[in-house]
């Protein structure tokens, strides 16, 4: 399967001129009003704003899962405009990869048939996506947790198992709901070191929802967002995590 | 094996108590669809069984006769044009009729009499475990079935009793020759069935024809039909049919068979449908997770797919190991439920349609997931 990854640094996520109305009639919303937006390969860009702010329509928008009233969506510069559900279906499948906040995982399966799940809606199966899958885990650092069900694992252990799922089929973008919200600060700060690294290390950009203000020392960018507008972009913080992620400490 | 696989089967035995339920459904379902359908094999090879033993080529019988029990007569000298025509070699007569049979208490029972020229290969008695054909060319001699020692109160060979007034004596027994009807067949000469049926002498049931070698069925059917009037020449397997057909349809017995089988088919399917919606449902978040990771429509709906697929199989095979027990029960009963390979093939068939026509509510509703809703939930 061919696959365009960006240059470092190129754009992999681009909204323009995003307006989103949600509902109809009286739960009519104007969740994003003329929001331009754009990831860029190699960074790590944290989205804030508070609850209700269209922080979660935004990402939405960017993973193709919504389709914008208003504006145009382009993933790796292939414009979603006109595209139907399969095919935004197919977008996400070869460059974007999700963590949620309250992790998603399936229950019944391992962590590495989690994993490997996001190779096998891909159609990549066999001991090569077993290997590729087993191989994310590692990078999360589970290596000793491959055969365990989400059940036996913490909080923390689960969302690195969504993130190895997230990067397993190694998306161009990876979009993260609060992936922080339902854990301990430690585990919070393990999850946000492996973001950083991934955003780091690669052509890849990571971009994160949230409200924590401790997520702030990881990004390179901070966007604020209020009532559906970006009102605020800055560069992030001291940079000595992504620093210290890059050594891999 | 792809993960959407195992995914189906992890969720189909993750809630044990739904598992259990959906099982339930199917197993009650296949099993009465299975013994319905084997009920209507069983009935089918039942009522024929006097004609599938029978050895010929063609049966002579009154026109518009409807089974082999039609009280319909043929002339006797029917027979002599029968043998006039040219290509046949025989034609064997037999009689048949109800008679009464009198208990050692002085009760009567009724039998089904049957009465051929012994010495011909017509219809005689088969699984014969005591006596003999030739014991049974004696005067009063008379063959019964084991199984109806208790009914017609004898205790074996040798036994004597009054057949419509006239002493027999069993000269012979059978095993496995059972009428639906419960009424006990009785085998005996020709001569003397005529008398134990009260049937004039110058009066038949059927003529049994056995054709020379090299003689075309069809052309001597269609000459005996042209020469005789009045008559049918059927093949053994036509008169079969017909007789299937009367007491599989004209009765209504077959319908009622069909629609116990169609009502088993309409509960699996609900009961099926109703499970497979509501793990669905349980699993709504997963799905929608599968569809944010950008599975296709078509991966999620195999998962629902595959677990009707699973479910299907497994409950078959719990239904068919039942459905072979009730074949083992019945298999010496006056109707036995029969089950044969193709039934089988055609069951499983109906099962794993069944489950998939069952799958359909499950992805109509998939269909309508959003897989926004992963950040809701």
């Amino acid at each position: 399967m061919s696959r365009n990854r960006p240059a470092m640094n190129e754009t992999v996520l681009e909204a323009k001129d995003i307006t989103q109305i949600l509902g109809t009639g009286a739960t009519r919303v104007h969740a994003l009003k003329e929001v331009d937006f754009a990831l860029r390969g190699g960074e790590l860009a944290l989205l804030m704003g508070p609850s209700g702010s269209g922080k979660t329509t935004l990402l939405s928008v960017l993973g193709c899962m919504l389709t914008p009233t208003l504006g145009s969506v382009s993933v790796c510069g292939k414009s979603t405009a006109g595209a139907d559900a399969e095919e935004l279906a197919r977008l996400r499948r070869e460059h974007v990869g999700f963590i949620f906040q309250s992790y998603h995982l399936f229950s019944t399966l391992t962590a590495v048939e989690n994993v490997q799940l996001a190779l096998d809606v891909r159609g990549q199966r066999g001991n090569d996506a077993e290997l590729r899958a087993c191989n994310a885990l590692v990078r999360v650092g589970l290596a000793d947790k491959l055969a365990a069900t989400p059940r036996e694992l913490s909080g923390g252990e689960q969302q690195r198992v969504a993130i190895a799922r997230a990067i397993v089929s190694e998306p161009s973008a990876i979009l993260a709901d609060e992936p922080t919200a339902a854990l301990d600060g430690e585990n919070g700060r393990s999850v946000m070191n492996i973001l950083s690294s991934l955003a780091s290390e690669s052509t890849r950009g990571v971009l994160v929802v949230g409200h924590d203000p401790r997520l702030m020392p990881f990004a390179d960018r901070i966007i604020s967002i209020a009532d559906g507008r970006i009102v605020d972009e800055r560069a992030g913080g001291t940079g000595v995590p992504r620093l210290r992620a890059a050594a891999g400490s | 094996m792809p993960l959407n696989f195992t995914l189906a089967l992890r969720n189909l035995f993750h809630d044990r108590l739904r598992f259990v339920a959906t099982m339930v459904g199917i197993v009650f379902s296949v099993v009465l669809v299975l013994v319905q359908m084997g009920l209507y094999l069983g009935f089918g090879r039942v009522v024929s069984t006097m004609i599938d033993h029978a050895s010929g080529d063609l049966w002579i019988v009154r026109q518009g006769t409807k089974c082999f029990e039609d009280p319909s007569l043929l002339d006797a000298h029917v027979r002599d044009d029968v043998l006039a025509t040219p290509g046949v070699k025989s034609a064997t007569p037999i009689v048949i009729g109800f008679s009464d049979w009198r208990l050692p208490s002085g009760e009567m029972t009724p039998v089904f009499v049957v009465g051929t020229d012994l010495a011909s290969r017509g219809l005689r008695p088969w699984n014969l475990t005591e006596g003999s054909i030739d014991a049974l060319k004696a005067d009063k001699a008379v063959a019964i079935d084991r199984t109806y020692y208790k009914r017609l109160g004898v205790s074996g060979l040798g036994s004597t009793a009054d057949l419509r007034g006239r002493p027999v004596r069993v000269a012979a027994v059978t095993d496995g020759i059972r009428s639906f009807t419960t009424t006990p067949y009785v085998f005996a000469d020709l001569k003397h069935a005529r008398n134990y049926t009260s049937m004039p002498v110058n009066k038949i049931s059927y003529l049994l024809v056995t054709l020379k070698p090299g003689a075309d069925v069809a052309q001597v059917q269609h000459a005996l039909g042209a020469a005789i009037p009045k008559v049918e020449a059927l093949t053994p397997a036509a008169f079969r049919d017909r007789s299937r057909s009367f007491w599989l349809f004209g009765t209504g017995a077959g319908a009622a068979l069909f629609a116990g089988a169609l009502l088993g088919l309409i509960v699996g399917t609900v009961i099926v449908a109703q499970t497979l919606y509501s793990s669905t449902k349980d699993h709504l978040d997963e799905f929608a997770t599968l569809r944010a990771l950008g599975s296709s429509n078509g991966y999620i709906y195999r998962v629902i797919i595959y677990q009707a697929l699973l479910s299907a199989v497994i409950g078959f095979c719990f239904a068919a190991a039942i459905g072979f027990a009730v074949v083992e029960i019945t298999t010496k009963g006056a109707l036995p439920v029969v089950i044969t390979p193709a039934l089988i093939a055609a069951i499983l068939a109906v099962t794993v349609a069944m489950c998939i026509t069952s799958a359909l509510a499950a992805i109509l509703r998939v269909l309508r997931i959003d897989p926004i809703m992963v950040f809701t939930r």
